[in-house]
């Protein structure tokens, strides 16, 4: 199940949980971190012909120790590919967006940052973002977007961020771009500088 | 109609006044002394000689000034105008639009020679003489919807309509009220007014969607918006927020008639022959507090409706830390009199 309620904001993506999209002739999952467990729900619940049409990536992030990665192999063996960043992991699932055929199923599992990436690279090969089959897993960080420089900051779990990039401190408001696949960041002391209040550990 | 169009500014030294006659013309917004969110969608029609909506596009004397400082934003910031690759039918479309709107309105400044696909615009006010072949974008120095919304005043997007949604897939925004194009762009109509209080429960943007999803060919619609900046400011966009948030600050009792605008968005929608996508322009204008108190009705009525209005609605709108100042200033035209019918002038 979802970890995250759905959403009061109209532009938050809501995830409705992993499962089989029937007719599909190739599945392509991408899981990072916690969201191997929700690919190894899914996939017991596959038989072998599912299983012979299925692609499975895998970056463990913060869950290494948990060695879900080999028991993800022990049920594709083969095709259960493990990378070690999200960055090698999206490298090459652009690569196997490129090459794939009409009739690919995606899935994908893990933290929201993880499936806003996910989500915005398939839509940039055509596919509809809202038929990629989505599950939370793992921390409620945010990947959040400097609407000043434009830069992106990884999994910030506070509601005032530090822009890694330009240095201004970012108010995260609840509007989310799923092109962009990140919330947006806004200059929180644009009126009085160095008014900042002081951050709140509001997505662990 | 002629007009001297006025050499002004909208940042730095803000040289940007309006005339009498243009302060007449504004676009006043509110027709009762309280404000709350509706669907105050209207047919676009002719309205009367002189007003805001007398023709379709209004070209006014702002608008070289205007142009200038579109070009400046987006010589700063290319990203303030964006096309996903499917809008491009729909860009000409929006040229067609403007090009012969603009030209059987304002004969004097524009004017538009079609002979099948090759055409032949003239804009004098900017001193352009553009020959071009209608379809083919390697005709126009620009893409067809950067080309146009150059030479055209307000901010535009084009909503792409499919799954029974509105989508913003294209669009350029240099003139506006804290919105990001940038982010924004590809989301549907629900996604891009999510930051706004109340109105969704009110249902106000379901009502909205189903009635602009039914638009039809030839009969545009339109509606007024508004919030309130601080200096004649143009570019009001998050991107630059930084740069004009301390504006904010510098409102005091003495200055608020001058540096507080109101400003109104005349936002009007059209469907597209050849795309099937709707054009969504937000036209803003700006007039000062104390250009506005030139009627003191709207004085008044400013004034109560700024009394009134909630909390919320004042803060999304980022009225919350000169409101005070602004209805101090507004106070001294506040006799208890009441107001007339009808959003015009005295």
């Amino acid at each position: 199940m979802p970890t995250i309620p759905p959403s009061p904001y109209k532009s938050r993506p809501v995830y409705t949980g992993l499962s089989w999209v029937a007719g599909a002739r190739r599945h392509l999952i991408a899981a990072e971190g916690e969201g191997a467990l929700a690919a190894l729900d899914l996939l017991a619940a596959a038989d072998a012909d599912i299983k012979s049409r299925t692609t499975l990536l895998y970056t463990p992030g913060g869950s290494k120790p948990q060695g879900h990665g080999a028991k993800l192999a022990a049920l594709l063996p083969g095709e259960a590919h493990e990378f070690p960043s999200i960055e090698t992991l999206l490298f090459r699932l652009n690569v196997e967006l490129t090459r794939a055929n009409m009739s690919t199923r995606l899935y994908t599992t893990g933290t929201e940052g993880f499936l806003g990436r996910v989500v915005a690279l398939a839509q940039s090969h055509g596919i509809n973002p809202m038929s990629v089959v989505t599950e939370h897993r793992g921390s409620l960080a945010r990947r959040v977007q400097c609407v000043h420089c434009k830069g992106f900051i990884e999994g910030v779990t506070t509601s005032i961020v530090p822009c890694s990039h330009c240095g201004i401190s970012l108010f995260v408001r609840d509007h989310y771009s799923r092109r962009l696949g990140a919330f947006q960041g806004v200059i929180v002391d644009a009126e009085v500088p160095g008014d900042v209040p002081a951050a709140e550990e509001a997505y662990p | 109609m002629s007009l001297a169009f006025r050499d002004e500014t909208f940042r730095d030294d803000f040289t940007f006044y309006n005339s009498p006659a243009a302060i007449r013309r504004f676009p006043f917004p509110f027709d009762r002394d309280e404000y709350m969110y509706s669907v105050n969608i209207e047919p676009h029609v002719k309205g009367p000689v002189g007003s805001v909506v007398e023709f379709p596009i209004d070209i006014d004397e702002h608008y070289v000034a205007e142009m200038k400082e579109r070009a400046l934003v987006l010589q700063q910031d290319p990203l303030r105008c964006q096309s996903l690759p499917h809008m491009i039918t729909a860009e000409w479309d929006l040229v067609e639009l403007l090009m012969t709107s603009m030209a059987e309105s304002y004969p004097q400044w524009f004017s538009l020679t079609r002979d099948g696909d090759r055409w032949h615009w003239i804009n004098r006010p900017l001193e352009i003489d553009q020959k071009f072949t209608f379809g083919d974008v390697a005709t126009l120095p620009y893409p067809p919807m950067e080309y146009i919304t150059r030479q055209c005043q307000g901010d535009f997007s084009l909503l792409d309509q499919r799954e029974d949604n509105l989508w913003m897939d294209a669009g350029i925004a240099t003139t506006q009220a804290d919105w990001s194009l940038d982010f924004d762009i590809g989301m549907n109509f629900m996604e891009w007014h999510a930051p706004v209080p109340f109105a969704h429960q009110m249902g106000v943007f379901e009502r909205a969607l189903k009635y602009l999803l039914n638009l039809q060919l030839g009969r545009p619609v339109r509606r007024l918006n508004w919030t309130m900046t601080i200096n004649p400011r143009l570019d009001t966009s998050p991107e630059q927020y930084p740069h004009w948030g301390k504006d904010r600050t510098q409102v005091t009792p003495e200055n608020a008639g001058q540096k507080v605008h109101l400003r109104v968005e005349l936002q009007g929608l059209w469907r597209l022959p050849r795309s099937n996508a709707i054009v969504f322009s937000i036209r803003g204008y700006l007039a000062s507090l104390q250009e506005l108190s030139t009627s003191p009705k709207w004085a008044r009525r400013l004034s109560r409706i700024l009394k009134s209005l909630p909390d919320e609605i004042a803060d999304y709108k980022g009225l919350t830390r000169h409101r005070p100042l602004s209805i101090a200033w507004l106070s001294r035209f506040e006799d208890g009199s009441p107001t007339t019918p009808g959003c015009g002038p005295d």
